[in-house]
């Protein structure tokens, strides 16, 4: 570029590579093709796919809090709870239409996450991460004390999708929603990270100090993730009830239950925290272990715990960051690299 | 029961949370860390009891003689292994594997114990009460764990303050390095300090056992109320903790006299509004310094 002095290394900044080119090509790619998924497979399939799909949402969104902000959040159940009851809400009792109650749903939440932002992000490290969970048990009780809401015992949607549409309908709707979500935030994200306030955002997740000091804004990039990430907790909320239909407020297992919270750290942890193709990979690792692994539900967490602490301790870096630092890789580039 | 009650009621509620909150804090004044582990190693240790009143016909209270020691060694243990690592790891990694260490200690004594809610007997003091007045009732129960909230902070402050290992445990609060450089042994320090942490835990859980009914997943609930304390309290002040575990119970015990259900969100409403108006004083303590005088 500069012709003056070539130093004498020879070395380019690069973002772009002929390998990262052809897999993100491939990608998007995979993501129309999967778009015609309900003309080739079974119920049964695309049943499988879209808990996928939001497991996807769950980890990359997260990802984004954690990996991106520095902010452990145990709370972001709050998020999928707010959508799975905001769905219930416009269309078992406004009769609105429930995919389009899904799309308000996720606005609503990533409403409600701006002034909670402006509360919880003072908070730091572990503060913050109990204080969101703290926001999540608030939003339980309310909805629990709601007999509207169903209550306690909590509430279906059952009827408000099986006015509208066919058990095979409804699948190949929520698979599209799901797929749609997914596919949309991936890209949100995707550019957000390669923008200028991406740059500033992995500043702060490197040194928030130091990133203060040359005048990065750290609070505004931590609220963009926290935004972000609460709106695409509450869509995969609202997948989740179109998925499961019923849906309790309360309880380890309940929409805004603590064990959300042990899948999505699982799947950031395993997959490589901070990364942004990790996550996508711990997802499906989950997404096997749901599949193949214990199906008794105590075994299933206390493995699903055990294999956090130990990829926390052992293998910070996560599966992805392993093999990105073996063989040099970067396939969804949002960084720069140096190249000789 | 009528308000003034409900204060009196809630005020000895306190004195659990505080106890439970005690160990919240040493290992975040000491060590900067927030053990989301916390509740469930209470838990832990009323479970322990569990088995000796169950299968060795102890007291509860006697149960409290092995229990103690036990978690001693688990605290120490516990931080020789795992957060001693996941210190060194980074500022985030306690907080992942604390809460890996949640998941996994509720799921195995749901495994061990079914999920079905268990009590401990806690002897003729449990049910007794002192009737003041028409209108006045004092649990003895709720206030021998009030007393015992007070003595085990008291105890602590005195060993902070007194003994050798006290001054060791301060030091390394300050400053973990020139701790070192003195002759601290810094890693030891905080194994002390984790496992004086558990030990009051697993006392809090005990208690908190003989009081209400408890399952495996009691213990994520009562970590939160421990942080809800804490914070309230200021994190990392030990008199602070009691004066939150408190407020949090007056809370608590207040909005139930509303109505029952209202019982745990009252204090979460509390907490929250704290924490607000903390958030507004310090963005109006940053709009009075000058530009550029902060630190």
């Amino acid at each position: 570029m500069n012709a003056v002095a070539a130093p004498a290394p020879a070395r380019r900044v690069e973002r772009w590579t002929r390998v990262s080119i052809s897999f993100t090509t491939a990608l998007a790619g995979l993501i129309v093709l999967l778009a015609f998924a309900p003309l080739l497979f079974g119920e049964n399939t695309l049943d499988n796919l879209i808990q996928l799909y939001f497991l996807v949402i769950l980890a990359i969104m997260w990802n984004a809090l954690a990996g991106y902000g520095g902010l452990v959040s145990v709370g972001q159940q709050a998020f999928i709870g707010i959508g799975a009851y905001a769905v219930v809400f416009l269309s078992v009792q406004h009769s609105l239409n429930p995919y389009l109650a899904m799309l308000i749903a996720t606005l609503i939440g990533a409403g409600i996450s701006v002034p909670l932002a402006a509360v919880m992000l003072w908070l730091r490290g572990g503060a913050f991460a109990i204080g969101m969970w703290v926001v999540a048990e608030i939003f339980a009780i309310f909805v629990s004390l709601d007999a509207t809401l169903g209550g306690g015992t909590g509430t279906s949607a059952v009827l408000a999708f099986n006015l509208r549409y066919s058990p095979e309908q409804r699948t190949h709707y929520t698979y599209w929603a799901a797929l749609g979500f997914a596919g949309v935030l991936l890209v949100i994200l995707f550019l957000l990270l390669r923008s200028r306030l991406g740059a500033s955002l992995q500043a702060i997740r490197d040194d928030e100090e130091a990133a203060r000091s040359v005048g990065v804004r750290v609070l505004l990039g931590k609220g963009v993730l926290f935004v972000l990430a609460g709106a695409g907790c509450t869509a995969a909320g609202a997948v989740i009830l179109a998925w499961q239909l019923s849906i309790l407020p309360l309880g380890p297992d309940s929409v805004f239950g603590v064990n959300w919270s042990a899948k999505m750290i699982f799947m950031v942890l395993v997959g490589g925290l901070g990364t942004f193709e990790g996550p996508i990979v711990g997802a499906v690792v989950l997404y096997l272990l749901q599949q193949y692994g214990p199906q008794n539900g105590v075994w299933y967490f206390t493995l699903l715990g055990g294999i956090a602490i130990g990829v926390a301790l052992f293998l910070p870096r996560g599966l992805w960051g392993a093999v990105r630092d073996r063989f040099n890789l970067q396939l969804l580039p949002v960084g720069y690299r140096l190249r000789s | 029961m009528n308000w003034a009650n409900a204060v009196l009621h809630g005020i000895l509620l306190g004195g659990l949370y505080a106890l439970l909150a005690t160990g919240l804090s040493l290992m975040f004044g000491v060590m900067r860390i927030i053990n989301l582990a916390h509740g469930s190693l209470a838990l832990l240790g009323a479970y322990m009891a569990f088995l000796l009143v169950e299968h060795a016909h102890m007291s509860t209270y006697l149960a409290l003689l092995p229990v103690l020691p036990g978690a001693l060694v688990v605290g120490y243990v516990l931080q020789r292994t795992l957060l001693e690592r996941s210190l060194r790891a980074g500022e985030l990694v306690p907080l992942l594997t604390t809460f890996g260490l949640l998941i996994v200690i509720a799921n195995l004594l749901e495994y061990a114990f079914s999920p079905d809610v268990h009590s401990l007997p806690s002897g003729r003091i449990g049910g007794a009460s002192w009737r003041i007045s028409s209108h006045f009732t004092l649990p003895w129960f709720d206030a021998l764990i009030l007393c015992i909230a007070v003595v085990v902070l008291g105890g602590l402050q005195l060993l902070l303050r007194r003994t050798q290992i006290g001054r060791e445990l301060r030091a390394t609060a300050a400053d973990p390095d020139t701790a070192e450089l003195l002759g601290v042994d810094a890693r030891r320090v905080y194994a002390y300090a984790t496992a004086l942490a558990v030990a009051t835990a697993a006392l809090a859980g005990v208690f908190y056992a003989m009081r209400s009914a408890f399952d495996p997943f009691t213990g994520p609930t009562q970590l939160i109320y421990a942080f809800e304390a804490v914070v309230i309290g200021g994190l990392g002040s030990l008199w602070g903790t009691l004066l939150g575990g408190i407020v949090l119970g007056v809370a608590q015990t207040v909005s139930a006299q509303i109505d029952v259900q209202y019982f745990a969100l009252g204090g979460h409403l509390v907490f929250l509004a704290v924490l607000i108006v903390r958030t507004a004083l310090q963005a109006g303590g940053l709009r009075v310094l000058p530009r550029g005088a902060s630190a």
